[in-house]
């Protein structure tokens, strides 16, 4: 590892970078797909879960790297998931109290965040193995290109499915919503084309 | 007799119209990853629905009995993961001493049950539907893993057959697999009114 500060800090920003595209959590590894494709029928909602997933990523990251000289390796998926439950509980009674409209809109899909496989993921391939400050940023890396994933589906599934972004009508009113796209069929196809374009641009770029 | 047709409409109801893969998104990795061959697909829709079973009704027991009279909700998510990791490693020691060769072919899924979205999720959903009864939840549990068998096992029908065609480049692998799902549920959602 180089010692001087620049090249750290250019390690830093290509740790952070990394989760945006190169190691996509969604489009590249193909992980964490159940809210993506359940919570992501309007922006709003897409928002919040990303909020609530960053949350969670960064204090169970900053734990486990903590943790990480005294895991035994057969007990470690045991840890992080409780790790990782504990921190679910927190988001998800902070959602209760300050946002109950969205908590009852994303039902029990708070709680699954427990399971959700970019979290154990990026405990296991970053925070068990590197000190604190690379995992927070890891974590933020992750989490912001997990949430930009999201909102880029949501996005998509509420113009053309809605005729709105954000609860604002952004189409011209003959435009007949196709409402097939808010429903679970929608997401199936959404993601998929959207995993073409993916595959596409990224054999474009190398 | 209401008992009877309540659990009978329960479970038509998560097996056929609230399918946890193909309505909730639930289980999505496995079902993505394992569903190449159909035997294996047969397999893991088996173990998962054994750890299901289990889980599903213990976490009824845990939550009914113990949870809710001392007003412990709050610890709810804790103890459901812990008897979910129990359980997945229960059966990893069943198969891996009589069915060793399932065992090879499972690998890393295996393990990997325990955060299949579709258990917790399950568990969960028995909390949310307000399922009143222990019977009634062993047979929504039970349900819900059929539910996920079927869907796993007639995606790997499809998949094995996806083999033979010309899929256009960007789209092969999971973008194929995904849209294939998508025409699924648009067909599962056919069963909507039946109930």
């Amino acid at each position: 590892m180089t010692t001087n500060p620049d090249g750290q800090a250019s390690n830093y920003t290509k740790t952070l970078l990394a989760g945006l595209w190169r190691e996509n959590p969604v489009f590249r590894l193909l992980l964490g797909m159940c809210p993506t494709l359940a919570v992501t029928a309007a922006v709003k909602p897409a928002l919040t879960m990303g909020c609530c997933v960053i949350f969670v990523l960064v204090c169970s990251n900053i734990m486990v790297s903590l943790m990480r000289n005294l895991l035994k390796p057969h007990l470690r998926i045991l840890m992080f998931t409780l790790t990782i439950s504990t921190f679910v509980t927190i988001a998800d009674l902070l959602l209760k109290a300050f946002q109950p409209a969205m908590s009852e809109a994303l039902g029990p899909y708070v709680p699954l965040i427990i399971v959700n496989c970019v979290i154990i993921c990026r405990a296991e391939a970053c925070a068990s193995k590197n000190p604190m400050l690379t995992s927070i940023i890891d974590a933020f890396g992750m989490g912001i290109g997990f949430t930009l994933t999201l909102c880029v589906l949501a996005g998509v599934r509420e113009v053309i499915g809605t005729g709105k972004f954000f609860d604002i009508r952004v189409m011209p009113d003959a435009f007949v919503p196709w409402a097939a796209l808010t429903m679970p069929v929608g997401a199936f196809l959404t993601l998929g084309f959207l995993l073409a374009a993916a595959n596409i641009i990224s054999k474009k770029h190398s | 007799m209401d008992t009877v047709y309540i659990l009978i409409t329960g479970f038509l109801s998560v097996v056929l119209i609230n399918n946890l893969v193909l309505t909730k998104f639930l289980g999505i990795c496995p079902y993505l990853g394992v569903s190449g061959r159909i035997d294996m697909a047969f397999g893991m829709g088996l173990a998962v629905t054994f750890v299901m079973t289990l889980s599903g009704t213990l976490t009824w027991l845990i939550d009914h009995m113990i949870l809710m009279p001392l007003g412990l909700e709050v610890t709810r998510y804790v103890c459901f993961i812990l008897v979910i990791a129990s359980a997945v490693q229960l059966v990893e020691m069943y198969l891996r001493k009589f069915f060793p060769p399932l065992y090879e072919s499972f690998g890393i899924f295996l393990p990997l049950i325990t955060t299949n979205c579709a258990i917790l999720g399950l568990c969960l959903f028995l909390n949310l539907w307000g399922t009143e009864s222990l019977l009634e939840a062993v047979v929504l549990s039970v349900g819900g893993g059929i539910g996920f068998t079927m869907a796993i096992c007639i995606m790997a029908g499809i998949r094995e057959n996806l083999m033979m065609v010309d899929v256009p480049e960007p789209l092969q692998g999971a973008p194929i697999t995904l849209i294939t799902a998508g025409i699924l549920s648009l067909a599962f959602m056919g069963f909507a009114g039946i109930i």
